[in-house]
Formats: structure tokens, C-alpha cells, sequence
């Protein structure tokens, strides 16, 4: 049986990895790699690593940390953060990582994510989106709304009908990282999730407010996600990825044990 | 030496860093005098088989292939690469493919709703019979895994190993001789995939000097 992955994500700021709530009040967590590395060991699926200020400065993403990265582990990881064009992809996936996340710039330029995919096979075109939830039904039916820059600027555009538009120009997967959720340790949002998860056949990663085992198993089993994201449960040692899969083996939901 | 064939299909670069990890070099190639002076070849691969057959073809490297496959060089196909060993793949309207391995590739057509295509992520491998490359692998381990289409080898006997995804069984692992070949990926799949790679390493397939 396919295995529901659990996927940490390593925010990087300048060579550290740090973690905030709506990406505000960062506080330094540690190395990327070493991170990387100990996380592997525990039995995480996948990885993913974000330069998060790379997009707002404007300069290409820390190729040199991704290298890294890719030496010092053997499980997938995608990468996110300042990717703009073709070239800035190739130079990630050339670099050793599996899948690359495109967020805002997408927004701006769908026709990246046809690009991507196309020249690179749609496996590794991973759309990321931020949306905030929004009372105005007019402009977006979902009840949310897509926010890009770091959840800085809203767009006016539904989360949904931007979700089934990454199908169509060929996204591999969506990673649904909830503005409202991000960050409260207290649960993913399961509607926007699951949502998402009904509008497109491709696998969709929840991402945003997961502090306990719980939520994970809400996530695969409520809202149909096929993967989720945590951070600041892992990031702070209140829990290792070995505590939360036991919780969820026991709890019947299908994870990867052997490691 | 082992080569790792480079025929435009897809990134190479983690199969490379896999070896490197076990500490044996492994060059990345599409050079015909390469791979056939090589000790070993792994055949890797992602995207369509169309277009990876077009490349192979006009990189001339399918006789070179077939005639490593022929002289007992220990041989891994890895994902597409995989695919391309058998007879024909669905993909692409249909693509007649290498044929070193008797069967097609058809097209996972899940009768579940949440049986996504491409199957994305780490399932089971159940050990089929015994392979030097599974040696230290215990039965049910889980491999990473990342495609739509899979193998159905003609001959049910090629299976090495078996998973189950969108309501069948498929062979995610077969042999014959000194060809061996996965659908997942070894080289993503952890201490498991490194240990599957190490065997390759060491693997001197039986009858061949």
C-alpha cells in the first residue's frame, strides 16, 4: 500500500533554518543540512527546503545549499524559493534535488508550471499556494483566496480555480499551505485541503498548523491528503517523525516504518 | 567503472551521489565507447518513453545497450529505464521500446478516486524470489516510488519483487541474467536503496566470468 508521506520543511534565512508565525518573529533553528540529515534518519519521506527571502531579494536561491543537501541525503527533497525562469530549475534538479516548488512566481507566470513540466517531466513541478480564507464569495466561490509574497499580497484569484489551472499546465502535485492555519500548531485547515484535494487528481500535500499526530491523521483522512507538511512540532523537539508515525501506525493509518 | 546512461532523460545527479555515497565513482555518460568499456551500467531514467526512445536512437544507444545487456555486464534499469527494457509502452500513443525483456507497460487505470496517477512516494516491494541484489533486504520494505506507467513482464517468472497500487499487483522489480531492473528508485529510497546499490556493486552474476 502506498504510504502517506510526512514531508518536514527547513524555512532558510540566510544559511539558517528559522521558523515564524505568518512568516513574521523568525527565530533561528539550526543548520539546514544537519537538520536535513537527522530528520532522514528519523524516517521522513521527503524534504522540502525553502529560501524564503530569496524571491523578496530578489536573487537567485543558494544553489551551493542545495548541493549540499543532496550530498548529505538519500530521500527525495524539493526545493523552493526565487525560482523564476527554466534555467533557475535546471540548475536545482542539476544540483541533486527531486522536485522543484514554484509559488508566487507562478502566480505571476503560470506558464512556468507548463514549462517546467514539459521540459522536466510534471513529477517534479510542484505548485505551492498560500491561500487565506476570505469572505468574498464574489470574486472567489471557494471562500479563499490565493495570496502570494510571503502572504503580503492578495490576489483576487480562488484557490481552487488556481489549483485545477496548476493541473491543467501540468503540476505534479499542490502543496495547500494555509495563511490562516500557518504556524498555530493547532491543526491543518482542512477545507481549503480538502477542497483542493477534490477539484485535482494529483496528489495534494497539506501544509500549515500541524502540532500533533492528530492532525496529520485529520489531513489523509478527512481531507484527503496524500502527504503533510510539518515544522515547528519537529523544529522545537517536542516530537520526532519516529513518535508521530508510531502514533499513526497504531492508529491504522498506512506509514513507512522500516528506515 | 560504472556508467550511468545520459540519454536526456531526466536528472541523473542522484543516482551519481548515491554511488558516490557507497564511495565508487560513477560517471554519467552518453559516450557509446564509455558504456560499453564499462564494468557496469545503470540505465536510469524519467519522463516519457517516446521522447526517450527518439533520444536514444539519435544518440545511437540502443545497440550498445542491447550488446551490454548480451555480453553478461551487470545491467540496473532504474524507473524509465525500466519501462524501456520490455517490448512496447502504452505511453505516447504506444512506443515499441527495447525489447530485452519479453513484455509491455501499460497504464495504471485506478478504479479509486484517490489512487492518484503518477503513483507518488514510498510502497512496499514483497520479495518474490531470492535476488543478490535484494540480499540484506528484508521482505515488504518500503522503496520510493514515482510514475503512471509499470511493468507486466510476459513472463510471470522475471518477477523479482511485487507491489500492489490502483487495485493491482505489478512487478516492481525484475531479473534475468545479469539484467535487474526497478521501477522505484534505489537511489532515493534511503539505507534500503543504498543497500539494493551496494549489492550491485558487488554482484557478479552467476555463470558469467
Amino acid at each position: 500500500m502506498l504510504t502517506k508521506r510526512i514531508i518536514p520543511c527547513l524555512d532558510v534565512i540566510k544559511r539558517r533554518v528559522t521558523k515564524g508565525v505568518k512568516f513574521q518573529n523568525n527565530v533561528d533553528l539550526g543548520d539546514p543540512i544537519e537538520m536535513a540529515v537527522r530528520y532522514s534518519n528519523e524516517g521522513c519521506d521527503e524534504l522540502v527546503v525553502y529560501d524564503i527571502t530569496a524571491s523578496s531579494e530578489r536573487r537567485p536561491i543558494d544553489i551551493e545549499m542545495v548541493r549540499e543537501v543532496a550530498q548529505a541525503i538519500r530521500i527525495p527533497f524539493s526545493v523552493g524559493g526565487g525560482i523564476a525562469t527554466l534555467e533557475d530549475m535546471s540548475r536545482v534538479l542539476l544540483a541533486g534535488a527531486e522536485k522543484i516548488s514554484v509559488n508566487s512566481l507562478a502566480v505571476k507566470n503560470p506558464a512556468i508550471i507548463a514549462e517546467g513540466a514539459r521540459a522536466f517531466g510534471a513529477q517534479c513541478i510542484v505548485l505551492g499556494m498560500d491561500p487565506v480564507a476570505t469572505a468574498d464569495r464574489q470574486r472567489c466561490p471557494s471562500g479563499y483566496e490565493i495570496t502570494t509574497r510571503g502572504f503580503r499580497e492578495r490576489t483576487g484569484i480562488d484557490a481552487v480555480e488556481w489549483a485545477r489551472q496548476a493541473e491543467q499546465h501540468g503540476a505534479g502535485e499542490i502543496v495547500v499551505n494555509s495563511v490562516d492555519a500557518d504556524g498555530t500548531r493547532a491543526g491543518f485547515e482542512l477545507t481549503i485541503t480538502r477542497l483542493i484535494a477534490e477539484a485535482v487528481r494529483i496528489p495534494v500535500v497539506a501544509s500549515g498548523g500541524a502540532g500533533c499526530a492528530a492532525h496529520l491523521r485529520e489531513a489523509f483522512e478527512l481531507a484527503h491528503a496524500d502527504a503533510a507538511i510539518v515544522a515547528g512540532m519537529l523544529h522545537t523537539g517536542d516530537f520526532t517523525i519516529r513518535q508521530i508515525k508510531q502514533e499513526l501506525h497504531a492508529e491504522g493509518v498506512p506509514v513507512r516504518m522500516i528506515w | 567503472m560504472i556508467a550511468i546512461v545520459d540519454y536526456k532523460a531526466g536528472n541523473l545527479t542522484s543516482v551519481q551521489l548515491a554511488f558516490r555515497a557507497l564511495g565508487c565513482g560513477a560517471e554519467i555518460t552518453s559516450d557509446p565507447q564509455v558504456i560499453l568499456a564499462a564494468d557496469r551500467v545503470v540505465f536510469p531514467g524519467v519522463g516519457a518513453a517516446g521522447s526517450a526512445m527518439r533520444n536514444l536512437t539519435e544518440l545511437q544507444l540502443l545497440p550498445v545497450l542491447k550488446a551490454v545487456a548480451a555480453r553478461g555486464t551487470p545491467f540496473l534499469g532504474i524507473c524509465l529505464g525500466t519501462q524501456i527494457l520490455f517490448d512496447f509502452s502504452e505511453e505516447d500513443g504506444g512506443t515499441p521500446t527495447l525489447g530485452l525483456l519479453p513484455g509491455r507497460v501499460p497504464r495504471f487505470q485506478p478504479a479509486d478516486r484517490w489512487d492518484k496517477v503518477p503513483q507518488m512516494g514510498w510502497n512496499q516491494v514483497r520479495i518474490v524470489r531470492p535476488h543478490p541484489l535484494l540480499e540484506g533486504i528484508a521482505d515488504g520494505s518500503e522503496f520510493y516510488f514515482v510514475h503512471s506507467y509499470y511493468p507486466a513482464p510476459a513472463d510471470p517468472a522475471l518477477a523479482v519483487g511485487t507491489t500492489d497500487y490502483a487495485g493491482i499487483t505489478f512487478a516492481s522489480m525484475v531479473g534475468r541474467g545479469n539484467v535487474a531492473a526497478t521501477q522505484f528508485h534505489p537511489e532515493k529510497s534511503g539505507r534500503i536503496g543504498l543497500r539494493l546499490l551496494a549489492n550491485f556493486i558487488g554482484w557478479k552474476p552467476e555463470g558469467l566470468t
